[in-house]
């Protein structure tokens, strides 16, 4: 794939359609290093010589995140980057989530996913826009692929977009995507030392669902423990348990969700007709 | 599958860097990683093979200098060495920790032509 920007001839795909080349590319693929008169060794007359960059590896990531940061920052948005390991409840949350506060404030979501447009027509069947990115072999979103899918979705100032990531506990921790938090989604079925297994996404995160917990009759999943754990990692992480299927819980992450969006809106210029619902 | 991204990373910097500093091989690569960083070293070097393979930096060498991990422990209120992030403190065992350092994850230099 195209390694520069993980674009263009690439597997990454916005809504089933092969990324737009829409950017400049400076390099050139499939260079034949060593050949020609250009890269002619004579003996003892090496070319070679030492520069320093000193950059982060993720400095690029990091670059288009803050440009989305940015973005956000101007329109009042508030987004939220979700997380979790495959089949945790992440969808199921967000058509819930969609449905109890489209009435509030205008919603909008990206979903990644390696393959499939499954979700994002899940989502669209609550009436809120969805944009799917598929990232092939990707196992993660990055920053550039949020840049370019915001684009498309053209987002009303002061509304929250949620984010599904693809569905793995280790890389999106290491990509910024320019979201306000990462929420981290664990289902109960999956184990109560997933934050000691998994430290980077629990550290990274500053709101924990333990979902699924209507489950928790028929499981031995201690949850004092799941919580202890995870604020081992990060003392400050908050936690709501809560399940899609019964709803219980769903109102403190509601409540959740609407104050963090109020504080995405303060002194945000295009956010003062609006008052806040 | 970490290291893949990382290296994918390490790939997008050298390719911008070849246009800024106008060069077209990279011979060697010199890292900085964290012994906090979470980095699998075995891994890193593996995938950098990989994703490097038909690019500008097609069989350079992978130079990897590890850095200690070091922590601030609000208990002892003092700076302790750890091993592994999220450990707890060797002196007291508390868990409130704040990494000092060591979870570097730095392109330091290159030999290039
Ligand atoms: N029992 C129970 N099952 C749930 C709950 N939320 C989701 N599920 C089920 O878990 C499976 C995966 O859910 P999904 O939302 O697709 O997970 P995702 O992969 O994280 O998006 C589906 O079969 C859901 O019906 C819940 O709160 N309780
Ligand atoms: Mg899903
Ligand atoms: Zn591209
Ligand atoms: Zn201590």
């Amino acid at each position: 794939m195209c390694t520069v920007c993980g674009c263009g001839e690439g597997e990454t795909k916005i809504e089933g359609e092969p990324r737009r080349h829409d950017h400049h590319h400076h390099h050139e693929h499939g260079h034949d290093y060593g050949e020609g008169p250009a890269h002619a060794h004579a003996p003892g007359m090496s070319q070679s010589r030492m520069v320093q960059i000193e950059q982060d590896i993720l400095g690029k990531n990091n670059e288009y995140a803050m440009a989305n940061r940015g973005y956000f920052l101007q329109k009042g948005m508030l987004t939220l980057n979700l997380v979790s390991s495959p089949g945790s409840g992440k969808t199921t949350l967000l058509t819930s989530t969609l449905n109890e506060l489209k009435d509030e404030f205008p919603q909008v979501v990206i979903e990644g996913d390696q393959q499939t447009s499954n979700d994002a027509e899940r989502i669209r069947e609550t009436g809120v826009a969805a944009i799917q990115i598929n990232t092939g072999k990707g196992c993660h979103l990055d920053a550039h692929q949020v840049g370019h899918a915001v684009d498309h979705l053209d987002a009303p100032d002061t509304s929250v977009l949620y984010i599904e990531n693809v569905g793995n506990l280790v890389c999106p921790a290491a990509f910024d995507l320019g979201e306000a938090h990462k929420v981290a989604i664990l289902s109960i079925t999956e184990g109560e030392d997933k934050p000691l297994k998994y430290p980077d996404m629990f550290h990274a995160a500053n709101l924990l669902l333990l979902s699924k917990i209507d489950l928790l009759p028929h499981l031995d999943f201690d949850v004092g423990k799941c919580i202890e754990y995870a604020q081992r990692i990060n003392p400050g992480i908050k936690v709501i348990q809560l399940s899609g299927k019964t709803g219980e819980g769903m109102d403190s992450w509601y409540r959740w969700v609407r104050a963090n969006r109020q504080i995405a809106m303060i002194d945000c210029p295009v956010a003062q007709s609006d008052g806040g619902a | 599958m970490h290291e893949m991204s990382l290296c994918e990373g390490i790939l997008q910097v050298l390719e911008t860097e070849s246009q800024k500093q106008g060069f077209d091989c990279v011979k060697n690569v010199w890292l900085e990683i964290g012994d906090l960083a979470g980095v699998e070293t075995e891994a890193l070097l593996f995938c950098f093979d990989a994703v490097t393979r038909d690019s500008l930096a097609d069989r350079a060498k992978l130079n990897i200098i590890h850095t200690p991990g070091s922590a601030w422990c609000l208990k002892c209120a003092k700076n302790v060495s750890v091993k592994q992030r999220f450990d707890e403190c060797p002196q007291c065992g508390s868990y409130q920790l704040q990494v000092t350092g060591g979870d570097e994850m730095r392109i330091k230099e290159l030999e290039v032509e």
